[in-house]
């Protein structure tokens, strides 16, 4: 009665492999969650703090604000939206965006703040407009830090949009809620690890792309 | 919303009592989390080939789902409260090691050197010198961590009720009473952001050489904390 023993039997079972409830399917429903929470977390959470960490105004306001939303429980959020709203997608993706927005919003304000003033003086200096200080400046400078910030937001996301299950969606949580009703270990742990592994392969991703996009200037500092 | 505070019989506690409850299911493993972070932190720093296995482990240990994580548990511990709190003090432990070990190793050479010149043994000059200047950043660290434990509390309601707060989504659910779910989503947001300001408290305090007010600074390590 070990969990690597549930692993094992789990993925070798060829049921799980196909069909609506097969591992692809699961996968692909959980990706898409994230990716649109994530996606909607960013749209929300990267310009207010590029913007404010560019001016340097409204840092307080923003910790209250990050302060607030980090302090709304998203398990209590989803049941209360399901019972306000009804069932669906937007029960779901309130409160991984809730969850999300803060550790974007207060790492790219910080890292916007952390860029040394002398090469923003000297852009300035050399009569360059205030966007272009702030896209072809700071943000290649702050990218590091930024991505770490989407970084922490998308790990948490994989692993909590796993809640989908509760309120009748799909993702890789289905395995974990079905496991516990059905009293199936070994679909609770099955699920547990594909989501761990999915955090992983993120983590690998954010890697990459932080290869890909950090200037190798920046990259040695 | 005249019902408001009407909580159902079968939760056993009043509005008051849930509130207790949840308070000791998220702070005790916070507490078991910081105890167990210092050593670890402080491993970390003596031995620097062993933080990035540590991040490692942790990272892969924090992104296995709470509710997983209770339901596995019950196989061990059964549909109690420490099924819920063996997960939160593990999430702690995550999210306090590298706030610790960013702190400890943000305190300058100087003064470290100062106080060995000074005649401080190792174990003064940790207590005395290291941990002082980490607080901020622990500090920032427990508030991550605290605020995120009042939240998941409430996930302890998937596994036979041991949700705290939590439960009232239950009760709301299947008594259809949607007051029950604000109740517990207003109340749990209160704790925390109470919880919180009671942690900001502290760290003015315990750093009375810091300004006070700053939010900047506050944040910035907390950033660096997560």
């Amino acid at each position: 009665m070990n969990v690597l023993h549930f692993v094992t039997s789990f993925f070798t079972d060829g049921a799980h492999w196909s069909g609506y409830d097969g591992i692809p399917t699961r996968l692909l429903e959980h990706l898409t969650y994230s990716l649109e929470a994530l996606g909607l977390a960013a749209l929300i959470g990267l310009p207010v703090g590029l913007v404010t960490g560019h001016y340097g105004k409204g840092g307080n306001a923003l910790t209250l604000l990050a302060t607030a939303a980090r302090a709304l429980p998203t398990f209590g959020l989803l049941v209360l939206i399901v019972m306000v709203a009804g069932f669906g997608m937007l029960p779901v993706m309130i409160p991984l965006v809730v969850l999300a927005v803060p550790p974007i919003l207060v790492t790219t304000y910080e890292a916007m703040r952390s860029v040394e003033p002398s090469p923003v003086d000297a852009a300035r200096g050399m009569g360059m407009r205030e966007s272009d200080i702030l896209l072809r400046v700071e943000l290649p400078v702050a990218l590091p830090l930024i991505l770490g910030g989407l970084r922490s937001a998308a790990i948490q996301i994989i692993s909590t949009a796993t809640i989908a299950a509760y309120v009748s969606l799909g993702g890789l949580g289905r395995y974990i809620v079905d496991g516990l009703y059905q009293h199936n270990y070994e679909k609770v742990v099955g699920g547990a690890t594909l989501v761990a592994a999915l955090a992983l392969a993120t983590l690998a991703v954010f890697w990459a792309a932080a290869r890909a996009a950090v200037s190798p200037g920046v990259r040695q500092t | 919303m005249n019902r408001f505070f009407d909580i159902p019989s079968d939760l056993q506690h009043s509005w008051l009592g849930l509130i207790g409850l949840h308070l000791r299911e998220a702070l005790l493993p916070v507490l078991g989390g910081l105890l167990l972070a210092l050593p670890l932190a402080q491993l970390c720093v003596r031995l620097r080939w062993l933080y990035p296995p540590v991040l490692w482990v942790t990272t892969v240990l924090y992104a296995i789902p709470s509710l997983a994580f209770f339901v596995v548990l019950i196989d061990y511990t059964g549909q109690t409260e420490l099924t819920v709190m063996i997960p939160l003090t593990v999430y702690s432990l995550v999210v306090l090691v590298p706030a610790i070990v960013d702190g400890v190793r943000s305190v300058p050479q100087e003064t470290l050197a100062a106080a060995t010149a000074m005649g401080f043994g190792p174990v003064r000059r940790y207590v005395q010198v290291q941990l002082p200047i980490a607080v901020p950043a622990i500090i920032a660290g427990l508030r991550v961590a605290t605020v995120s434990s009042i939240s998941l509390v409430s996930v302890g309601m998937l596994i036979g009720n041991q949700g705290a707060l939590g439960n009232l989504l239950h009760d709301a659910q299947i008594y259809n009473r949607p007051e029950l779910a604000w109740n517990s989503v207003l109340t749990t947001a209160a704790l925390a952001v109470l919880v919180d300001a009671l942690l900001v408290g502290v760290r003015v305090l315990l750093t009375p050489w810091m300004p006070s007010g700053s939010g900047a600074t506050r944040t910035r390590k907390e950033a660096t904390a997560r």
